[in-house]
């Protein structure tokens, strides 16, 4: 794959080998400014693992990662417990990996609503809380990278749906790139500009179609909902065996298991491009 | 106004404490107490050394600590052994070959006691500036490392994506401890220096709601008990050593009166912090 002039990170044919397995293989793929790619796929499928490489802090095992020179990286990592005896309050939290000024501080809480929990101390605070407190910090570092892992988690579904709003406006307003990992197969955001499926290697990906198509999303997150998540559906019809084997859904069993194989079935509802 | 013992035994005290109370906040922090255990046990090792090749004990003792921690590091990364397992294994090792080899060398008498517990009234003016000028380096490394350190403390991850680099950081972090536990031996003795390190910042914790805050009065906290275990001893004939942790734990005891703690009422208006940390992933 070529780098693109405007590709923020570039991941080419990389892979992550741990312990005699390989976490994630062949994953190649560009984020690109202002543009907002999803991560989704089952546990242990590398989502993390492939973002991780993308931030610089897997070295990758095999194929190669360019980041571009000036790139400035805000990470909003999956877990971040603050323990008690650590006294930090949201406001020292915003100036946690660098110098930021306190009107930046000031106006990133504001954009994302947490203004008023300056003084609290971040152990306090509710899970949706804490999460909007973490995109503030990652705003006020002013990233041309943003990366987000499972940013929703813990979070109820309306605030679920306000916080992928929030993210959408941060693309809006910032121009930066983002990397979203969903920890939800099913239920990804309306802005996404793509959607990488893994499942241990790049699976699909494609563009999600806006509206949700299926009736129980309707049911459960409402028309308003409806608008604001997209989904994008495709069945796994491939297992990937203990020895490395992949069994198709055909019952066919092949060494490896590539896109463009034949074996792949998706989901008329999403569209891929794989 | 050196000459006097008891001058030299505060003012060392001091020094030692001004310097414990900051590292000692990253000792609770990140969860280190055993580490720091581990390698003033190791410091033992580093006395036992000193003596056979005749050279300065606390550079011995600093020597050793070091080498302790760089194996450490080493060993996490290769991945066999549990961290708590190397720690026990590294602590007793060490502290057994110090013993071990200190048995060998029968031309010295030695007071074992002195190293265990301290030996803070026969600090000489060297001593004193060793802690001094040890201690004023260690803490001005610690202010030049302190936003990556304390960075990498609250999300290693989160450090090294957004361009830090946590392993040089912990590395030096290491280093420092090994100095402190170095200049730290000879006032409260290898089996009571995590102890330094680790009441005062426990005290301070209460009162305050930044981690620099925390930091100072860590610092603080350890001198006054420094001051006041060494009027005890000096009052009750108790050994300095031990009186000087007892005294911390008094401050410590003292901080968790309703009486002085500023964050209580806080927390009795909150009562759901608990049960949202429970909940956050």
């Amino acid at each position: 794959m070529l780098q693109k002039p405007d590709s923020l990170v570039t991941l080419d044919n990389a892979g992550i080998h741990r312990a005699g397995r390989w976490l994630v293989r062949g994953v190649s793929l560009s984020i690109d400014t202002g543009e907002i790619v999803t991560l989704i796929g089952p546990n242990g499928s590398g989502k993390s693992t492939t973002a991780k490489m993308a931030l610089g802090i897997l070295k990758p095992d095999e194929g190669t990662i360019q980041r571009r020179a000036d790139l400035k990286v805000a990470y909003v990592p999956q877990k971040l417990a603050v323990d008690w005896t650590l006294p930090l309050t949201v406001r020292r939290f915003m100036r946690l990996t660098g110098h930021v000024s306190v009107h930046e501080a000031e106006s990133a809480m504001a954009s994302t609503g947490v203004s008023h929990l300056a003084g609290a101390e971040v152990r306090t605070l509710s899970g949706g809380e804490f999460q909007r407190v973490m995109l503030a910090r990652a705003v006020a570092r002013k990233p041309n990278l943003l990366v987000l892992d499972e940013p929703v988690q813990g979070v109820d579904f309306s605030g679920e749906i306000a916080l992928y709003d929030l993210i959408k406006r941060i693309r809006d307003e910032m121009h930066c790139g983002i990397l979203l990992i969903s920890h939800d197969l099913h239920v990804v955001m309306a802005a996404t500009d793509r959607v990488i499926c893994l499942n241990g290697h790049v699976c699909c990906s494609g563009t999600p179609t806006v509206v949700a198509s299926s009736a129980e999303y309707k049911a459960l997150f409402g028309a308003r909902a409806a608008s604001t998540l997209a989904v994008y559906e495709h069945h796994h019809d491939h297992t990937h065996l203990p020895d490395g084997r992949v069994e198709h859904g055909d019952g066919s069993i092949t060494d490896h298991c590539h896109p463009d194989d034949g074996h792949h079935h998706h989901g008329s509802e999403g569209r891929s491009d794989a | 106004m050196l000459d006097d013992f008891f001058t030299r035994a505060i003012l060392a005290g001091i020094g030692v404490a001004l310097v414990a109370g900051p590292l000692g906040c990253f000792i609770v922090w990140r969860r280190l107490a055993y580490f720091g255990d581990t390698l003033s046990h190791a410091a033992l090792l580093g006395v036992a050394l000193a003596f056979l090749f005749e050279i300065n004990i606390t550079l011995a003792v600093f020597g050793v600590s070091a080498c302790v921690s760089i194996a450490l590091l080493l060993l996490q990364k290769k991945g066999t052994l549990s961290s708590d397992a190397l720690l026990g294994l590294l602590a007793h090792s060490a502290l057994a070959l110090g013993l071990v080899v200190l048995a060998f060398m029968t031309w010295i008498r030695m007071d074992l006691m002195g190293f265990l517990f301290g030996d803070i009234l026969a600090v000489s003016r060297m001593d004193i500036a060793i802690i001094w000028l040890g201690g004023a380096v260690v803490l001005a490394v610690l202010a030049i490392i302190w936003r990556p350190l304390f960075a990498a403390t609250i999300n290693r991850e989160l450090a090294e994506a957004e361009g830090m680099n946590p392993e040089r950081v912990n590395i030096i972090f290491m280093l420092l401890m090994a100095a402190v536990i170095a200049i730290s031996m000879k006032i409260v003795g290898v089996l009571l220096i995590t102890a330094m390190l680790i009441i005062p910042a426990a005290a301070a914790r209460r009162f305050s709601s930044s981690p620099e805050q925390m930091a100072v009065l860590a610092a603080v906290i350890g001198a006054a008990a420094v001051v006041g275990g060494l009027f005890g001893s000096l009052e009750w004939d108790t050994p300095a050593g031990p009186s000087i942790v007892v005294a911390a734990l008094v401050l410590f005891i003292l901080s968790l009166m309703p009486l002085f703690s500023r964050t209580k009422t806080i927390e009795m208006a909150k009562p759901a912090t608990e049960t949202q940390k429970g909940t956050r992933p």
